[in-house]
Parts: structure tokens; sequence; C-alpha cells
């Protein structure tokens, strides 16, 4: 173990960045292809990538099996794993610089409780004014009341500053995460209760071509708005004091991102359920490979989380196949001893920090 | 550029720490800030970058009131180096000292050939080119204090306001340091806590005490034994160096046994008070 550690590229600056983001483009690519070909039914490489080059440059139905499993099953989920995974890493990396801790996730600030408080309501009550657009919107609703609520209360005189986020966040996650159990607890359906555990756990057994625009649209122009501003995202992790010398409103900034976070987790989790440690995980490797600088991070940070949840999700619908694992298991599965090794390599590295 | 400090006035927490403070820092002068810890040098400053809001007061930059322009703009004529906090995120010495440009930014980031131009000058003032690429996480304290001033130097200010910039240097870099900052042209306020340092290279010292400004003018005029025993309580000699003033400082000692500690301040103090 120690000496994988060790052996690790810690830090890559043997490999140029270029290169780096090209390799893990290249790689993110070929997951695709191979993920959709993986599943109760295989389908050839070869196969799938013949029906996809068919299907995207403009190709009409076929009645083959392999191309309805294909395009209208399989690749819908592979490209919203990858875009839920992209949108939760993205959305774990803003938290992390807006509370200056680079252990922040939207977890911590109560995002993802309150998504839940929304979805388990609907599941219970059986409400579906909407139609299916029910539940998503009810998560959405449940994750932006959550952070107007600890937005609230963390602001005094419109400044916002991180400790009182994260110990509102925390405070409030906890009041959210009873209520769930609490409503669990009451509820005498058994199938209900299942769902709700299947919900809380995350899946995106859900997923299909209607799901998959609106995640992408939000987590493609969030990410691209945080990559045109990264500078400041920079500045704001020197501090309070450090952004007023730099010309920084500190408060301003964080209010503006803690938005947009609560924009793309409240989308995210709307699709996915509370899919949790991406967030939390994938920033940190990003950092690890290519430094804090956001310019550099936010790219690997995104090609990273949807990795990390396309293979996550691929495990989900094949390991106890044909029975689907929450995806949530296989995170925290391939979280934890992620996080460790990066724990110890960084110990090992020389660069704790107090 | 002119900066003034104009009947200023800080409140923290409900208490006093700056009491109508009033400093003019004529165009490309340094001034040096002393005082005892807490006689308010760093909150003072920090109204000057604009940290603190001082509830009564202003403070002028060529007569134009810092407190009511964007905070951009005043962020580029102000550069600071202050006391840092350490955050867990790893940046590159480039990278930090690149940050100094944050007030010049465009709303897409972008930089610019001047912003490079400006980084790399400072990193070369600083002695820094060869760090560049290094994390500042692993330097040493005095090389972390050089990046710290490189930053402030990268937005190429005309008002440098350096809050105890000797601190973790050894003598050859405070010097270093000192030389520098005084042969740029800029306005430079800056609270040291040397008063040999302060004599030899700022053009006016400012005398700070309990908040309020005590003494203020050149430094032969303001450092007297008198003043520093008085502020500092400190038994001090003054001698001439090459034609300014030096310092000798003892404790003033008031135990018997000649062991100046706190607790025979402490002693003292109770004995004092017993006898009113």
């Amino acid at each position: 173990m120690t000496a994988l550690v060790h052996k690790l590229p810690l830090r890559a600056a043997a490999v140029p960045y270029p290169a780096l983001l090209a390799v893990l483009g290249v790689g993110l690519t070929v997951s695709v292809v191979l993920a959709t070909g993986l599943g109760a039914v295989a389908v050839p490489s070869g196969e799938v990538a013949g029906i996809l080059a068919h299907r995207l440059t403009g190709g009409g139905d076929s009645a083959a099996t392999a191309d309805l499993i294909v395009w209208r099953i399989r690749f819908p989920r592979v490209l919203l794993s990858a875009v839920a995974g992209a949108g939760l890493a993205v959305a774990g990396a803003v938290v992390q610089g807006v509370v200056r801790n680079p252990v922040a996730d939207p977890y911590l600030l109560g995002l993802s409780h309150g998504a839940s408080v929304g979805a388990v309501l609907v599941l219970t009550t059986g409400a579906s004014v909407l139609g299916a657009l029910t539940l998503p919107l009810a998560a959405f609703a449940g994750a932006s009341a959550a952070m107007g609520i600890v937005l609230a209360l963390a602001s005094r005189q419109g400044r916002l500053l991180p400790v009182r986020l994260i110990l509102v966040g925390v405070a409030f996650g906890h009041l959210f995460a009873g209520i769930t159990s609490y409503v669990l607890a009451l509820t005498e359906s058994s199938a209900a209760q299942q769902q709700i555990i299947f919900w809380l756990l995350g899946g995106l057994s859900g997923a299909s071509w209607a799901t998959l625009p609106i995640p992408a649209a939000v987590v493609g122009a969030a990410t691209a708005l945080l990559l045109v501003r990264a500078r400041r995202l920079n500045a704001l992790v020197l501090g309070e004091e450090a952004g007023a010398a730099l010309g920084l409103n500190a408060s301003r900034q964080r209010w503006y991102l803690l938005l947009l976070v609560t924009l793309l987790t409240g989308t995210v989790v709307a699709v996915s359920g509370g899919i949790g440690f991406v967030g939390l995980i994938v920033p940190h490797l990003a950092r690890m490979l290519v430094g804090a600088d956001h310019r550099r991070m936010l790219p690997i940070t995104v090609v990273l989380g949807a990795l990390f949840l396309l293979w996550a999700d691929v495990a989900a619908r094949t390991l106890v196949s044909p029975t689907e694992l929450p995806i949530g298991v296989l995170t925290a599965f391939l979280g934890v001893p992620c996080f460790l090794l990066v724990m110890r390599a960084r110990g090992l590295a020389g660069q704790e920090t107090p | 550029m002119r900066l003034d400090i104009d009947a200023v006035s800080v409140t923290l927490s409900g208490r006093d720490v700056i009491e109508d403070v009033s400093l003019a820092v004529p165009s490309g002068q340094f001034t040096a800030l002393v005082g005892p810890n807490g006689s308010g040098k760093s909150t003072l400053l920090r109204t000057v970058y604009r940290a603190h809001r001082p509830y009564a007061g202003t403070v002028r930059l060529d007569g134009r009131d810092l407190w009511s322009m964007p905070a951009a703009q005043a962020a580029r004529s102000v550069g600071v180096l202050m006391q840092e906090q350490h955050t867990g995120f790893e940046f590159t010495v480039a990278e930090m000292v690149g940050l100094g440009r944050t007030a010049h930014l465009g709303f897409f980031d972008r930089f610019t050939h001047e912003d490079r131009d400006a980084v790399a000058e400072a990193l070369d003032r600083t002695g820094l080119t060869a760090y560049a690429q290094r994390r500042v996480g692993q330097l040493s304290g005095g090389e972390r204090q050089r990046v710290l001033l490189a930053r402030a130097l990268a937005g190429r200010p005309r008002v440098l306001v350096l809050d105890e910039p000797t601190n973790h240097l050894d003598v050859r870099h405070q010097l270093d340091l000192l030389e520098l900052v005084r042969d740029l042209d800029v306005t430079v306020l800056a609270a040291l806590h040397s008063l040999d340092l302060a004599a030899a290279y700022a053009d006016a010292v400012a005398v700070l005490r309990g908040g309020k400004l005590v003494a203020h003018g050149p430094a032969a005029e303001v450092l007297t034994p008198s003043t520093i025993g008085e502020v500092f309580e400190v038994e001090a000699t003054v001698h001439d160096v090459g034609g300014r003033p030096g310092f000798a400082l003892r404790p003033r000692c008031v135990c018997p046994d000649g062991r100046c500690h706190w607790s025979c301040r402490r002693r003292a103090e109770a004995l004092l008070s017993d006898a009113r």
C-alpha cells in the first residue's frame, strides 16, 4: 500500500497539462462507448460505436434490439451519469473554495438533505400535481429552500462568512436528515419506504433522453461561467481580508457562487437522487494532479467527476444484475478507499496542512 | 499618490480601537507606524485597504475618498502586504503573485501582456523568478513573505501598505525588502516593530498607543527616550549611528531581584495599586 502510494504521480508536473486533459478526455470518450456496451445484455464495443456513429450523424430508427438498448436506454443513461458526476464534482469544488475548506461539499451546506426532504414528501404523499416532473421539481425546491434558509441564517449585515456557513449548514443538514427519517418512520407502505431509501442513496435508473437536456445545459453553462471567472475563485480562497486588499468583494462573490451551486446541485440531485462523495473526493483528486489553481483544476474536476460517476453507475447496474444497486452505495465503496489513498498520499508527500 | 487619513475612528465589537487618528503621507514618502502590540497599527492599515470601514473620518487618495470608490479601483492604487492566514489550498508562487492582478482583470479574467509583465517584474524584483513554479506551502517563512511582497507589487500600486513586512525575514532580507520598498516610486505606510529599521528607512515615524496617535514626525524628533519609554514602557537610550538614531532598549525593572518577567510586572502593579 505504502509503496503504491509512493509511486502515484502525486504531482503530475512531469505530464504537461494539455496532455493530461487530452488523455482524460479520450478516456472519457472511450468509457462512454464501453459503458454503453456493458449491462444485462452486453453489446460489443464495435457495434456500440457503429450504432452511436450512425445515430449521431443523423441516422434514423432501426428495428434492431441492439439499437434500442444502446440508443434508447443505455446511451442517455451513460451521458446522464457523466453529466451528474461532472455537476456534483464542480459543485463540490466551488463549495470548497467558498468556505475555504478542502473537505466541504454540497452535503456540508445542507443542500442535499434539503433536496431529500422535498423528494421524500412527494414519495410519501403520492402527490403528482406536475406529473413525472413532480419529484425532480420537489427535490430542486427542497435544495433551494435549504440553501435559502442556510444563507439567511449564516449572513449578518449582508456579510457571508465561511465558518458561519459551515456551522449553519451542518446544523440544518442534521435537521433535514431528521425530518426525512421521521417521514420514513411514519410511512406504512413498504413499497414507498423502498422507493425512499432508493432515492436517498441515489440512482440513475430513471434516465432517458427527456431527463438529460436540463442537467446537461445547467452543468455546461455553470462550468463555462466558473471557468471564465476562475481567477476570482482563486482570490476568494485567500480569505476575506486578502480578498478586500485585492479589490474582491468576497461576500458578494460567495453569494453568486452559492446560488450557482444551488442551481447545479438542485438540478443534478433532482434527476439522480442523493449521490454523495463525488463532490468531496473528485476536486481533491484534481488538486493533487494539477494544483489548486481553479483555471487548471476545474476542467480536470469536470472530466474526473464524469468518469467517476459513469463507472460507479456501470457497477451499480451490473454487479448484481438484474437487480440494481443504489449508486450511493457504489460511490461510498469506491470513494472511501480513494479518499484514504489521497489522504495518505498527501501526508507522505509532506503537504499536510494544519 | 498622496494618502490622507483624516480623523479616522474605528470600533471592533463596540470598543474603540482607533480614536480620531489623522495622518498624512505625502506622495512618494515612507511613513513608519510604530507602537506596542494592540495599539491599533494593523487596524489603522485595514482602513486603507478597505478591510475595515471606519465609522468616522475619511481615508483619501489624492483627495478622493477611498471608501466611496469601487473596490477594484481602490485596490488598483493600493498594494498590501499583510499577515496572512494559511489556507489548505496550494498555489504555486506564480499563481499567488498573479492574484495581485485581480483588481485589473476584465469580466473574462484573461491575462493581458501588461498583467504578465507586471507579474514577471514583481518576481524579478523580489528575487523569486527561479521559484515561480514552486508551491507556496513548501517555501520557508521568509520566502513566503517575499511572495506576499511580490503579490503586492504585481498590482503596480501607487500606495503600498505593509503590515510587519519584515516578519520571518533574516536581517539581510529585512534590509533588502526595505531598500527595495524605499527605492520604489510609491507612497508607503508600514507598521514596523523595529525602531532601528523605522529610523533608518522612514521619512517620518508615527507612534500609536491605545488607538491614538501620540507623535508624528522625523524619527530623530519623535523617537526620543521619553516617548519610547512612555509608549513601550521600556528604558531607552538613543545614540547616534552614522547620523541617524539607534536604540538600546532595556526592560523597565521594578523587581528587587532584577528578574524582569511578566510575573514581576504583575506583582509590581499589585503593589502599586495597594499603595494607592
